[in-house]
């Protein structure tokens, strides 16, 4: 079959730009062959390249202490004593999941976590954060649907426990959805595995599933805005199979201890052409690879095809030649196809063979590091005016408004979702979702880790700098209300159009909080993702940068997990102002979305935070205060233990507000003293705003049965969703 | 004390019922599918929950036509003890070792949550620890555990008070709402619920142990 021309046409749609190809028949000094015009395209697309974003990724802080991997490998390592660490990262599979959103989303699931295990890691903990239209719209039942199904899918049966994440709905994400997909695992500090390949002449080794044509041109695709073709782009979503996932898992750990791995990558976007060239590239080595020994699922496969295939659960590894006899009965045992396709090479070339004929010949070093980088132009959002309080906001009954909260499928109880998720298997979860941290235990050791994933977009919408310190911080007061020491970050960075440059001023607003909020918390980013062109027809998502972090609970005294008992006393940490603009009560029982975000004092955050882990043993129960403020966290609290709750306060700028670094607190009179009397000597501002207890929720004069509030609340989210 | 767990491609329980035997005081070997014998000295046999080959075909079926599952069924017909959870029960109904069916639940999805269920015997030695009517709370995770069963063999079950564990609450369409049925010899227990997870206090739920300390005690005992 011969190989189609290189038109205006093809250029186009392998997403180059005129100057782009330029730069190719620059590099090359000849016209590349179609399959060389692939490779290039699936490098340097935005999936792949960063290229829009690179320039700003940069300035996040990466490093500190406990950090012994950042960003660049598969995922971040991160260290939490004893020789072990912790190895994760959150990955976005939005336009897969909007096409199909089943295996969108599964293999979403999947690509995480064979990040994680490629680097030596057991997976042992998946979040996902997902972002929907408003449920009237036309297609979100079916996209909530096939996700979460998707997700459980494949999390359930590889068997790893799904213990937090956050559902959104929200107009502007009728035409684009987005799954961002978290997964943690465990390694021995040790015996950590690179994709950095070494060694002359050392075999390239082909592991898991074979190679078909599913998702040929997917990383071009999530680099595209979306239009009318929609449904014609289904042919590249991957297909997910957890099954040979596990096996490919089992048997990679299983390998690793034979030490017969030098380097291991998986094939993710753009497969083998993403996986080969970054073990090349890292290793300052030349690849050749044989095509012809690629297990292949369809016959007459072309070299294009093979070399931007997205089939899913495939590794590529560098293995010691002297080990092959162990490594090829670990394979045996898992009945998982393997072949050597390829040898490391000396010279910086990328050799690809095909029946006999040189299909690619490129300068391999050339294909990442010369990949297009640019500083795109991007304009500051304009300040949004304060909120100034109007008289309807102000006026309603504190109750009716917290009705409004609760039974809205934004900030409604979401079991519907998390049970389709398993969360308990590997028998280590110690708080499972719903809660503000997800808590799994270390296997075998006394340490808990905490997980949370947290970004309001509205707040980055308004205003992306102090929406993106908001993200970090609400992630570091998630892990600090359940006693673990916040650790690190992932940023999983979603957004419109970067050609636009309001869009590219949100991005660069969104970084620059987010790295002033990481520096101030001590939480550095040690991996992430970044997803553009989250458009369709032109419209885009609200800025969405999901921060994904990892906290540490080093002895099981410093956990903060009970419930408020009856006769508990609410204590309030933090100060309130009374800052409503941007806030949920305003989206949801008024259906306004003005004025700025919540302003936030980072250094207030870390004195409140660190103050409140400190407290541990003094507490019955914590929340942070979030969207919804006071009120939702109280009613949350109270309803978590089952009892009523009653606070003096009735003053809707005060119990709604949205300002930041502050937590409720449940704890015995008695206790209440002590933690007063430690908050004045650390400065930190407390107050005791009322009791737990009784079987009402009583906001000043205005008070309903905990039992009507708790059946809206339980109920509301599979009545807006079935 | 002995105890093996089998491990099928695709189990993921596996580990989690092991360290449940062995806080119970069991020594424990793990068993590869591909394996012919049982070691020597084996009390129990537990079939671990998962994803057995992917739940291709039909949940347990695969893992039933294991090499490994030959060895099972002469321990069985030996007399000796058996547990199945979860998939592991969806495979002790494939292989014939207990009666009926497990269909996909009615709801069509996965639930995982932990939920109460009733103590419908106290005669077994896997449920010899719990009073005959208590309720208990272990979580559950299942796509397909919906138990179903023709008319004989629901008098059977009922007639011969082989019925170990009944949900609550209607859970998934099972018929009687059972949860756990027994082997005519009282010495098979296949369950949808998992025991394993509900043994262990820093996890929150402790109903579990007295199943897997029953069992010791009984093989002690015998």
């Amino acid at each position: 079959m011969a190989d189609p021309d290189i038109t205006k046409d093809q250029i186009a749609a392998h997403g180059f730009t005129p100057d782009e190809y330029a730069e190719v028949l620059n590099i090359l000094g000849r016209t590349p062959t179609f399959t060389e015009f692939g490779i290039f395209s699936a490098m340097w697309n935005e999936h792949c390249s960063y290229k829009s974003s690179k320039k700003w990724l940069r300035t996040l802080p990466t490093e500190g202490t406990q950090v012994i991997c950042g960003p660049g490998e598969n995922a971040g390592i991160v260290d939490i004593g004893d020789g072990q660490c912790v190895v994760f990262k959150m990955e976005s599979h939005n336009h897969p999941s909007y096409i199909e959103p089943y295996q969108g989303a599964a293999t979403g699931v999947g690509g995480i976590l064979r990040d994680v295990f490629t680097m030596g890691a057991r997976p042992i903990a998946a979040m996902n954060a997902l972002s929907f239209g408003e449920t009237a719209h036309p297609k979100t039942k079916r996209l909530v649907s096939g996700v979460v199904e998707g997700i459980g899918g494949y999390g359930n049966a590889f068997g790893v426990p799904t213990v937090g994440g956050e559902v959104r709905f929200h107009a502007a994400y009728n035409g684009n959805c987005l799954v961002n997909a978290f997964a943690a695992g465990l390694a021995d500090a040790d015996k950590i595995f690179y994709s950095a390949a070494s060694g002359i002449g050392m075999p390239v080794v082909y592991l898991g599933a074979k190679t078909g044509r599913d998702g040929v041109g997917g990383a071009t695709m999530a680099s595209a805005e979306f239009d009318d073709t929609i449904e014609e782009k289904r042919p590249t979503v991957q297909v997910g199979d957890p099954f040979t996932e596990k096996r490919l898992m089992e048997a990679c750990l299983e390998l690793m201890k034979t030490g017969a791995v030098i380097s291991i990558q998986d094939m993710g976007a753009a497969g083998l052409t993403c996986s080969a060239v970054e073990m090349g590239d890292k290793g300052g080595l030349g690849v050749k690879l044989n095509l012809d020994a690629v297990p292949q699922r369809e016959p007459n496969m072309t070299a294009y095809e093979m070399m931007l295939s997205e089939s899913q659960e495939r590794m590529l590894m560098v293995l010691d030649p002297s080990k092959e006899a162990v490594a090829k009965a670990v394979f045996d045992k898992w009945d998982l196809d393997f072949a050597i396709v390829g040898e490391t090479l000396e010279d910086d070339r990328f050799l690809v063979m095909h029946g006999g004929d040189v299909m690619a010949d490129l300068p391999l070093s050339k294909l990442s590091s010369t990949a297009p980088e640019y500083d795109r132009p991007w304009i500051e959002t304009p300040k949004a005016p304060e909120y100034q309080h109007e008289a309807d906001v102000i006026g309603i009954d504190p109750i009716d408004a917290l009705k409004a909260l609760i039974g809205s499928p934004n900030h409604a109880r979401k079991h519907w979702v998390w049970e389709q998720y398993d969360a308990q298997v590997m028998a280590d979860t110690v708080q499972a979702p719903g809660a503000g941290a997800g808590l799994v235990r270390v296997h075998g050791t006394q340490k808990t880790l905490a997980f949370t994933s947290d970004v309001t977009p509205r707040y980055v919408a308004a205003n992306p700098f102090e929406g993106g310190k908001q993200a970090v911080a609400e992630a570091f007061r998630n892990l600090s209300a359940s006693g673990a020491k916040p650790l690190a970050t992932t940023d999983n960075m979603n957004f419109g159009n970067p050609e636009k440059p309001e869009i590219m001023g949100q991005f660069v607003g969104a970084i620059k909080g987010i790295g002033a909020a990481c520096i101030a918390l001590d939480m550095p980013i040690v991996s992430g993702n970044v997803s553009l062109y989250n458009e369709t027809d032109g419209s885009g998502i609200l800025p969405t940068p999901t921060i994904g972090a990892v906290g540490l609970i080093e002895n099981p005294d410093d956990m903060i997990k009970g419930i408020a008992q009856e006769g508990d006393v609410a204590i309030l940490i933090g100060e309130t102002h009374g800052h409503l603009g941007q806030s949920a009560l305003l989206a949801e029982a008024f259906g306004r979305e003005t004025g700025d975000a919540p302003t936030v004092d980072l250094a207030a955050e870390r004195r409140n935070g660190d103050f409140l882990r400190a407290s541990a043993p003094l507490i019955n129960a914590a929340t942070d205060l979030a969207d919804g403020g006071l009120a939702l966290a109280a009613f949350e609290m109270a309803e978590a233990a089952d009892i009523g709750i009653t606070l003096e306060q009735s003053d809707i700028a005060q119990l709604f507000a949205e300002d930041q670094a502050r937590y409720l607190v449940a704890c015995t009179t008695e206790h209440a003293e002590k933690l007063t009397a430690a908050a004045v000597q650390a400065d930190v501002p407390i107050a005791h705003i009322g009791r737990f207890g009784g079987d009402t929720i009583t906001f000043g004069a205005s008070s309903a049965a905990k039992t009507d509030l708790s059946s809206l609340f339980q109920n509301a989210f599979a009545k807006a969703l079935t | 004390m002995k105890a093996a767990v089998l491990v099928f491609p695709g189990s993921n329980c596996d580990r989690d019922l092991a360290v449940a035997f062995r806080q119970a005081g069991f020594q424990v070997d793990m068993v590869w599918h591909k394996d012919t014998s049982l070691p020597d000295g084996v009390d129990i046999v537990g079939v671990p929950g998962g994803f057995s080959f992917g739940d291709y075909l039909r949940c347990g079926a695969i893992a039933a036509r294991s090499p490994i599952v030959a060895a099972l069924t002469s321990h069985v017909e030996k007399g000796g003890f058996a547990i199945g959870i979860c998939n592991g029960f969806q495979v002790l109904l494939e292989t014939g070792l207990l009666p009926g069916a497990l269909m996909r639940n009615a709801g069509l999805k996965f639930i995982c949550k932990p939920i109460t269920l009733q103590v419908a015997t106290s005669n077994s030695d896997f449920t010899q620890g719990y009073n005959s009517g208590t309720t208990v709370t272990y979580p559950v995770a299942h796509h397909d555990g919906n138990y179903q069963a023709t008319d004989d063999i629901r008098k059977a079950l009922s007639g011969e008070d082989r019925i170990a564990f009944r949900y609550s609450d209607p859970l998934n369409g099972s018929v009687d709402d059972i949860a756990g049925i027994l082997s005519e010899n009282r010495r098979v227990l296949g369950l949808m619920p998992h025991p394993e997870r509900a043994a262990d206090a820093a996890l929150g739920l402790t109903d579990g142990v007295a199943m897997f300390r029953s069992l010791a005690g009984a093989v002690v005992d015998a």
